[in-house]
């Protein structure tokens, strides 16, 4: 399973990746792409957004089936990858590449719940 | 505990993901449902299908027991290896299920059915036997496995493969079969492309499986095979019809025969009731979304809902079949509910594509 070290995790199977300037990028896990099979529809929110913790903010469908992209942290939206609309299929090809949006977290403290790579390798590996 | 076909073994060798189809066991995909669909259209790909059940009729009243069993006509079976696409109806019209017939001898027919309802029609078929007192034997044929080798390349992949092929079954025309040896070869299939689909002993399937790998087809999952039956405009059974719906409300008023004096199971009830539903195309126009089954469609005439619903491959494009009130035509555009939006979609009259070549206008 491709779980990069560096990263953190969801159990909703969503990475996390820190910035510098405070913001979180955030995208599908490997695993996420591989259960969903081939990506075929990606909406992204609104930028100036504001998302709760854990709640519905995207929707990924592939050829199967819908799936909601949970917000990891309270935040705002401050940026979206546009370039995923129109081709979805790079999640496919590599997720950890192609990141959906960047939130700004509302408590930057709620980063320490997320999980670590070996935490979310068992997550994924259980289901 | 899942069903096995007999390439279970071949699936997970080859990196298959594995799903439970109707308590079957089988494969999605093998990596990219898409790539196996554009593999069928362009090319050739192969799917096992052994969990369909073939069943042999066997009495010299066979063809009498069936016309009245069949709501189509097995009257238009006339020359030995013809196929015909039928319903069998509940007395109330509902479909029970939808199978292919294959006409052998005058007291040999071949029946295949769907794999979730197999049980259900062998007792429903084994029933009507009984009534009809004709000295029938209905024989399921467990002991066969079933390969369906579809698109552009796939007969001539299968002559490869499968030595002495080509003479027994170059002649074939659409929708015939003939016996070859153990093997039992149709020109028919599932995915609106060119092909055959191949009954033999399940002890030859994973020996022909390889072969057909080796000659160049491509390994297809269940999941491919369902984009492709959409975009031909073929119904899945238990989602575009059931036994809550008549034919004559599924796009399958063709395979209905009305016209001849000929009574048969569920005719009564057809004729009494004039169908207010119909099945139809539709093409996604704007954007936000995927057309899938259940989906609310908003039409002028009230509303309906989708049947089938997927991404279209050949297309790229999403597509479906939904059930509307009577009266909403071709061209018209109707709204569906997906998430918390209405989304226009255009009724377009099936198939989406056949032969590689898309079908309704963009």
């Amino acid at each position: 399973m491709n779980v990069p070290a560096n990263l953190k995790y969801t159990e909703s199977h969503e990475w996390v990746r820190p910035e510098a300037d405070g913001t979180i990028t955030i995208g599908i896990t490997d695993h996420a792409q591989e259960a969903l099979g081939d990506l075929v529809f990606i909406e992204l929110p609104a930028v100036g957004r504001a998302a709760k913790a854990g709640e519905a903010i995207a929707v990924v469908e592939s050829v199967k089936a819908a799936s909601d992209i949970y917000a990891p942290v309270a935040g705002e939206v401050v940026a979206v990858n546009a370039e995923l609309a129109d081709a979805p299929e790079k999640v496919n090809a590599d997720a950890y590449a192609h990141w959906f949006y960047k939130l700004k977290p509302t408590n930057a403290a709620d980063l320490g719940k997320l999980l670590d790579a070996a935490a979310y390798t068992k997550v994924a590996g259980e289901g | 505990m899942f069903k096995h076909t007999p390439l279970n073994a071949a699936h997970r060798t080859a990196g298959a993901k594995m799903v439970d189809f109707g308590g079957w066991e089988m494969p999605v995909n093998y990596g990219s449902q898409i790539e196996e669909h554009h593999a069928v259209r362009r090319d050739a790909g192969m799917f096992d299908v052994s969990h369909m059940l073939a069943v042999d009729l066997t009495g010299a009243g066979a063809r009498a027991f069936l016309r009245y069993a069949l709501a189509n006509n097995v009257d238009k079976l006339a020359q030995a290896g013809k196929a015909l696409y039928s319903c069998l109806l509940r007395l109330d019209g509902g479909v029970l299920d939808d199978l292919i017939v294959y006409f052998m001898r005058e007291d040999a027919f071949r029946i295949v059915v769907n794999a979730a309802t197999a049980d259900k029609d062998l007792a429903w078929l084994g029933a009507l036997l009984t009534e009809s007192e004709a000295g029938l034997s209905l024989k399921p044929r467990r002991d066969l496995a079933m390969i369906a080798v579809q698109g552009p390349r796939a007969r001539e992949k299968v002559w490869q493969a499968l030595p002495g092929s080509r003479a027994a079954s170059e002649a074939l025309k659409p929708f015939f079969a003939t016996e070859f040896g153990e093997f039992f070869i149709a020109r028919t299939g599932y995915t609106g492309e060119d092909g055959f689909e191949i009954t033999l002993p399940a002890t030859r399937a994973a020996s022909l499986w390889n072969a057909l790998a080796a000659a160049g087809v491509r390994l297809c999952g269940l999941g491919a095979r369902d984009t492709l039956r959409l975009e031909a405009g073929m119904n899945l059974y238990g989602q575009d019809m059931t036994e809550s719906e008549n034919p004559l409300e599924s796009g399958l008023a063709w395979t209905v025969d009305l016209a001849s004096s000929r009574d048969f199971v569920g005719k009564t009830a057809l004729v009494a009731a004039p169908p207010t539903r119909a099945l139809v195309g539709l093409v996604l126009v704007d954007k936000g979304g995927i057309l899938r089954s259940h989906q609310k469609v908003v039409t002028a005439k009230g509303d309906g809902e989708i049947t089938s619903g997927t991404f279209s491959p050949t297309l790229g494009k999403s597509i479906a079949l939904a059930r509307v009130p009577v009266g909403i035509a071709s061209g018209d555009t109707v709204a569906v509910e997906i998430r918390d939006r209405k989304l226009n979609a255009r009724v377009v009259k099936p198939p989406f594509v056949r032969n590689g070549a898309v079908l309704v206008k963009e």
